[in-house]
């Protein structure tokens, strides 16, 4: 196929996963501040929520320390300002999907039609806050339609395989950076062990990947930070967890390579990551510690990015 | 101006056979489905993003061009006659264009003026002697007709670049089909779906002599800016090719590649949706990021066909066009099947004193015009516009042309007030390949939606219809 296609399909699922991410960070936020400071509610959830979506620095640029609730909902679902604003997403994904229109299903391409037509409809300023739940119910809807509608309908070729690389290298980057920024509540040495704060925080993170149901299935325990941990880096039951998100990059990077009959250093490095995860053990990840080991993940992950880039879309 | 002929509805009141059955059916459906329809009909356009963009206007980028439910109806005979004379029009098209690239009899007869050639913008010296496969210039010919009684045709322009609306003709018979089922079932329409495959089948025999046995083909967009990019994947998804911009192509050694997934891959056949102007900075114009460069090279050295080839524009033109009836008669020995509208050459000094003193009578249009920009219907202009076109007729005669406004026939149509006759015009799209020439039965019939109007461009408020060629049994 087209590089430029293989590209557009690579990039337009991976805006279409992260206005899904967004959303939910956004929705996650908005509980953790409401709730009392005894139970662990603070402004400070809005700073977190501005570095997990990876843009403190243009928020600063355009709203300086004026770190509000409006201005961070504002900046990280409407603003024109922010790149990975949800609406610029979904801009993006339109974009993106315009000029592949040709390997588009016409599912997928009706869902971010209409889906992009609607978003108008949303107003942006002041939003109650039961506008703003429906906001991202719709914009959560809108991913789920988007990747069934790509699983149900388009063939299994590189045009399937390269949007999934895509969506699973942005799921993952996504799962790393609200570990990175929320890692100290995850530590086993933090001081308010158990505490009420510690719960909702852990909670947060685990609802943020939509897996607080999934936990207590896989842990049958109550919530404790390793295992929020373990089940987000290492558990390959866990769909949105690093080891499940290189599996799939794994295997669809060499579906590609296979159909190609060729690998090549994208397939290695994958592989590579992958095996580093299975050797993984919590007991030591925390031992030479958590945050450097995500940080690693974070640089390692981007790599792959370029790598797909210049062997493949370039 | 006569009063315009209906093409349902005698001047006695009578229904003509055409379009029997479906007069009882609107005679019988309730104006309140007729409207619900309407209103579905848009709503699948939207969805799906069958959109245009009108130039200059920036809130509005997007737009949907207005679709009539109401379908147009031509019977078979009326068909067949109509496609001979298609037929015949766009292969003295292609006779001229070679003439004109290469031995140029027909300006030695005196038949064509030699600087509405050498003058032409759209003439390209570089095509002068260059061979192009199969000795075809248009391919792809979109030839606007109009009708003004029951047994007259004129052909009112010829589209030879990259004539644009056969997406609407597919995407109208689809609609019509899913929310009319019962309409088909009563009339006996001849289908056009099958328009992509002849497309594919013309572009497939139009390839050059140094490709494989599978020709590659491809579809070049300028992008999706492009008022008609939504035409341009249409076609691309349904002929099943690739749809490339400039930047997905490369020339290496005279031969051009698509850049793939799997590394360079050859390209035999371009269906280019880009004017001449911006497909090779190397010879056009350089600042064009558009196109390919050394794309001419490598077609002048024979590896790969354009569709349509370079220059063709010199055939299309509105004073060219006045030449039409005379240039088919040069190269085919036969007279004219279709009319061509009487027309006025302002670069003549008794037709341009004819047309200054009959200015609020005609319609003058520019020579390099499209899209119904810039000309003047005399019968609905005001003083002032009169005489700003009288200013530019005496200062520029020679860009000008001048017709009598036609009576274009009318056709039943849904508008605000219900259903009302309304001013239409019809494109049929006729494909040269190199073994033969395909017309499937039918075009895009565009309508003007306002009452009285007689402008149909879809850039100034018109509509589509659905059309309709009937089979006898």
């Amino acid at each position: 196929m087209l590089s430029r296609t293989a590209d557009n399909l690579y990039w337009l699922s991976r805006y279409m996963e992260r206005a899904d991410c967004l959303a939910r960070i956004l929705d996650v936020t908005q509980r953790l501040a409401q709730l009392p400071a005894a139970y662990g509610g603070s402004t400070n959830e809005w700073r977190s929520a501005l570095l997990t979506a990876g843009c403190a620095e243009q928020f600063k640029a355009v709203y300086g320390d004026d770190i509000s609730e409006q201005n961070v909902i504002t900046f990280l679902a409407f603003s024109p300002e922010n790149p990975s604003s949800i609406r610029n997403c979904f801009e993006i994904a339109r974009t993106n999907a315009r000029s592949v229109r040709t390997a588009l299903t016409m599912e997928m391409w009706e869902t971010i039609n209409s889906s992009w037509l609607e978003l108008k409809r949303y107003s942006t300023k002041n939003m109650t806050r039961e506008e703003l739940a429906r906001f991202m119910a719709f914009v959560k809807e809108t991913s789920l339609r988007f990747d069934g509608a790509a699983y149900r309908t388009m063939l299994r070729n590189d045009a399937f395989w390269f949007s999934r690389v895509g969506m699973y290298v942005e799921r993952a980057d996504n799962t790393a950076r609200i570990l990175d920024v929320k890692y100290h509540v995850l530590l086993p040495d933090s001081e308010h062990i158990g505490g009420p704060l510690d719960y909702f925080q852990w909670a947060s993170i685990l609802r943020s990947v939509s897996a607080l149901t999934s936990f207590h299935w896989v842990y049958r325990e109550s919530v404790k930070p390793w295992l929020v941990a373990d089940l987000l880096i290492l558990n390959a039951q866990m769909p949105r967890s690093l080891t499940s998100c290189y599996q799939n990059i794994t295997r669809y990077l060499d579906d590609i390579a296979a159909y190609y009959g060729r690998q090549g250093g994208s397939q290695r490095l994958a592989r590579s990551t992958l095996t580093r995860l299975g050797n993984s053990r919590m007991e030591d990840i925390f031992q030479t510690g958590l945050h450097e080991y995500i940080d690693t993940f974070v640089t390692e992950n981007n790599r792959l990015g370029s790598i797909v880039n210049e062997q493949y879309l370039l | 101006m006569s009063v315009a002929f209906d093409e349902m509805t005698n001047a006695d009141g009578s229904i003509r056979p055409a379009y029997a059955a479906l007069s009882r059916w609107l005679s019988n459906v309730p104006p309140d489905v007729l409207d619900y329809r309407r209103r579905e009909a848009e709503f699948i356009f939207r969805r799906i993003g069958i959109t245009f963009a009108v130039y200059g206007e920036s809130d509005a980028q997007e737009r949907l061009i207005p679709f009539d439910i109401i379908p147009r109806i031509l019977t078979g005979t009326e068909w067949r006659r109509l496609s001979l004379g298609l037929e015949q029009r766009t292969k003295a098209l292609n006779l001229y264009l070679k003439d004109i690239y290469s031995r140029r009899e027909i300006l030695k007869a005196g038949v064509v003026p030699e600087d509405l050639v050498y003058q032409n913008p759209a003439f390209r010296p570089e095509m002068n002697g260059q061979k192009v496969p199969h000795d075809l210039y248009v391919h792809i010919a979109g030839i606007d007709v109009v009708r003004v009684d029951a047994d007259t045709f004129y052909v009112l322009e010829d589209n030879a670049r990259t004539p644009s609306g056969v997406s609407y003709m597919l995407e109208n018979r689809e609609i019509m089909m899913r929310l009319f089922p019962e309409l088909f079932a009563d009339n006996r329409v001849a289908p056009v779906e099958n328009y992509t495959d002849e497309l594919l089948a013309t572009l497939k025999s139009l390839a050059p002599g140094t490709s494989n046995s599978d020709p590659a083909v491809v579809v070049l967009t300028p992008g999706i800016y492009n008022s008609a990019y939504y035409e341009h994947s249409f076609l691309a998804d349904k002929l099943g090719v690739e749809l490339v911009e400039g930047r997905d192509l490369f020339v290496r050694n005279d031969i051009v590649y698509m850049r793939t997934t799997e590394g360079p891959r050859r390209v035999d056949v371009i269906y280019r949706r880009l004017d001449d102007d911006f497909i090779d900075p190397l010879t056009f114009r350089p600042d064009s990021a558009l196109g390919v460069p050394g794309l001419m090279s490598a077609y002048n050295a024979g590896n790969v066909t354009l569709t349509n080839a370079v220059g063709t524009g010199v055939a299309d033109d509105k004073a060219v066009y006045s030449y039409m009836p005379d240039i088919i008669r040069f190269y085919l020995g036969e007279e004219p099947l279709l009319k061509n509208v009487p027309t006025w050459r302002c670069r003549e000094p008794d037709h341009l004193k004819y047309v200054l003193d009959h200015l609020n009578e005609l319609v003058v249009k520019e020579v390099h015009g499209s899209g119904g920009y810039g000309m003047l219907i005399g019968p609905r202009a005001d003083k002032a516009q009169i005489e700003l076109f009288r200013a530019k007729l005496k200062q520029d005669p020679n860009n000008f042309i001048a017709q009598p406004t036609l009576a274009l026939s009318t056709c039943p149509t849904f508008v605000e007030e219900g259903i009302a006759p309304r001013h239409v015009d019809l494109r049929p799209f006729v494909l040269t390949g190199a073994d033969k020439v395909r017309i499937v039965p039918g075009g895009l019939t565009r309508v003007a939606l306002e009452a009285g109007s007689l402008v149909v461009n879809s850039s100034q408020g018109g509509g589509t219809k659905d059309t309709w060629v009937l089979e006898e049994n």
